[in-house]
């Protein structure tokens, strides 16, 4: 049996002509679009509270009561949405050597220069980038969101402390709008890669490109199933 | 005494009601300052600052000031409990937005032991932090002569004002969701009354009147309590929040922490500050260029595209691997 090291027991080479490989089953998928459904409300939603000028979002949500009162718990929703996703991700986005020269080199990486980068497996820094990004800022975002979350735990902590809290609140919600941004325009700017999301599979082109490493695992795997 | 018709807002609160309707004159023309850019007037019609003052020598501690607040706002405090101290109920509520705070005072100057009640309520700043901090437009409006009120229409519970505020006075109401305290009882002020609060008080340690009336009072009780052994009495009217419209006279003007935790130099807080000051527009600027950048790249920059040569690659690739004994390559240690 081939060691699996950079691929999931659920990724599949699913069609060899022409080549196309299974990325993400449906859970995974629905798991993912919930969490980006329970994101962009949360967005929406914060940003009515983060600046005058967009206060108005809050009719999209039947008000400013209705919002303060839905954004926590969609917060709630998109922290266990997001640690289902975290569990089955986490293992392929821990950072390796090769992620450290694909950094160094990140300007073949914009000009397109692949060929000049290491092979790399399931996930490159990027993706990891943004994978642990979103981690630790959602959970600042749940802790000081707690802190904040006035209806229920208005004794929580101090006034000094709930100041800070709300601003770490805010200054984190920054980041991570500017996390999410680079997620959809990576996804967006990497053609071939929404898919992956949609359908749940990729081209072998995609896959030689941009996993190869990923690729030639899931090839191995295959190549070791008992034979029929 | 009733309000004279040329006066813009009442000079006294011992005076009488009018005994003509009075059309209420606080209201959005007299709106200079509002929460998260809600509306103010264009021309504020310009009103006399006022002040409540509260005298803590003179008082005695009677609670007149709150039964006549729960009346007049009538607000429904639950029955407290004894818990052997004089304050009833034991913190500011939503039901109550004023309380008398109670203090057992060592004097280690004199010796003496001093009860120190202090009349505790919002203080009405100049630079309030209330205002400062709320999400909502409109929920908190300052009015041209200098009362800081919560429109609770406009109010979403968020318990901003709770953190902004330098004096702990905002209570968020757990039935009704919307933040509430002192307010200075506007809806008397605009009809030429003064507080109830101050209409009730039967020793005069809370007056109120035009701010520099106010002043001039003060002065006058601090110049009598210097003369009675007070050196350091004074009035607490704190600069760090531009002054208040509700002032205390304390004869320990020295030491306004050991009026129950009177803060000795109030000011909105700098995290506050910072929020509300500079990470508002920086973040709205990251998230706004980081947008515009990704959009415009998206749509002018041609993207990296898997070519037809990358799949024909991937396949031989696959082909080779699925075949078995694929040529060695240096990352590849590890694998079987």
């Amino acid at each position: 049996m081939v060691e699996r090291k950079f691929s999931e027991p659920t990724d599949e080479i699913v069609q060899l002509e022409p080549v196309e490989v299974r990325r993400y089953i449906a859970f995974t998928r629905w798991n993912h679009w919930f969490t980006a459904i329970c994101f962009i409300v949360l967005m929406l939603s914060g940003f009515a509270f983060f600046h005058p000028s967009l206060y108005g979002l809050t009719a999209l949500f039947g008000g400013g009561q209705m919002t303060r009162w839905l954004h926590p718990f969609v917060g709630i929703a998109l922290t266990v949405s997001f640690l289902g996703m975290f569990f089955q991700l986490v293992h392929l986005n821990i950072i390796r050597r090769e992620d450290l020269v694909w950094t160094r080199n990140i300007k073949d990486v914009i000009t397109g220069h692949e060929e000049r980068l290491p092979e790399l497996g399931k996930y490159n820094f990027g993706q990891k980038t943004v994978f642990w990004g979103m981690f630790w800022l959602i959970l600042a975002l749940l802790i000081t969101g707690v802190m904040m979350w006035y209806q229920y735990f208005p004794h929580l902590v101090s006034i000094e402390t709930r100041r800070i809290a709300i601003l770490v609140h805010a200054v984190s919600a920054v980041l991570i709008v500017l996390v999410f941004i680079l997620h959809i325009f990576a996804a967006l700017w990497t053609r071939g890669t929404l898919r992956a999301m949609t359908r749940g599979t990729v081209t072998g082109g995609w896959s030689w490109r941009h996993h190869r490493k990923w690729l030639r695992e899931l090839a191995r795997r295959q190549r070791t199933k008992p034979a029929e | 005494m009733t309000i004279a018709p040329n006066m813009d807002s009442p000079r006294t609160a011992t005076a009488n009601p009018p005994t003509h309707p009075v059309p209420p004159n606080l209201g959005q023309a007299n709106v200079v300052r509002s929460s998260a850019g809600g509306p103010v007037a264009e021309n504020p019609q310009p009103l006399t600052e006022v002040a409540k003052l509260i005298d803590v020598s003179k008082c005695i501690g009677c609670k007149a000031c709150q039964s006549a607040c729960i009346e007049w706002n009538d607000t429904q405090p639950e029955v407290g409990v004894n818990v052997g101290v004089y304050e009833n109920p034991h913190d500011l509520t939503p039901e109550m937005y004023t309380l008398m705070r109670f203090t057992e005072f060592d004097n280690p100057d004199t010796g003496d032991f001093e009860w120190l009640i202090r009349k505790d309520g919002c203080m009405h700043c100049a630079e309030p932090g209330c205002l400062k901090a709320c999400p909502a437009p409109g929920a908190i409006v300052q009015y041209s002569n200098g009362i800081v009120d919560f429109i609770s229409e406009n109010c979403i519970g968020c318990g901003y004002c709770v953190s902004g505020c330098p004096f702990d006075i905002p209570r968020i109401s757990p039935v009704t969701h919307v933040a509430k305290k002192c307010t200075l009882c506007s809806d008397r002020v605009a009809v030429g009354q003064g507080p109830a609060c101050a209409k009730a008080c039967p020793t005069h340690a809370i007056t109120f009147g035009t701010k520099d009336d106010m002043k001039a009072l003060a002065a006058e009780r601090i110049e009598d309590l210097k003369s009675r052994g007070y050196e350091n009495a004074g009035l607490y009217d704190p600069a760090g929040v531009g002054g208040t419209h509700v002032m205390y006279v304390l004869h320990h003007n020295d030491k306004p922490q050991v009026y129950d935790g009177l803060p000795e130099d109030p000011k909105i807080s700098d995290v506050v500050q910072n929020w509300k000051g500079p990470a508002k527009p920086v973040g709205i600027a990251a998230v706004g260029l980081a947008a515009i950048g990704a959009a415009a790249m998206a749509l002018f920059h041609r993207g990296n595209s898997v070519s037809q040569e990358d799949e024909a690659e991937a396949r031989e690739l696959v082909q080779e691997e699925l075949r078995g004994a694929p040529v060695e390559r240096p990352h590849d240690k590890g694998n079987a």
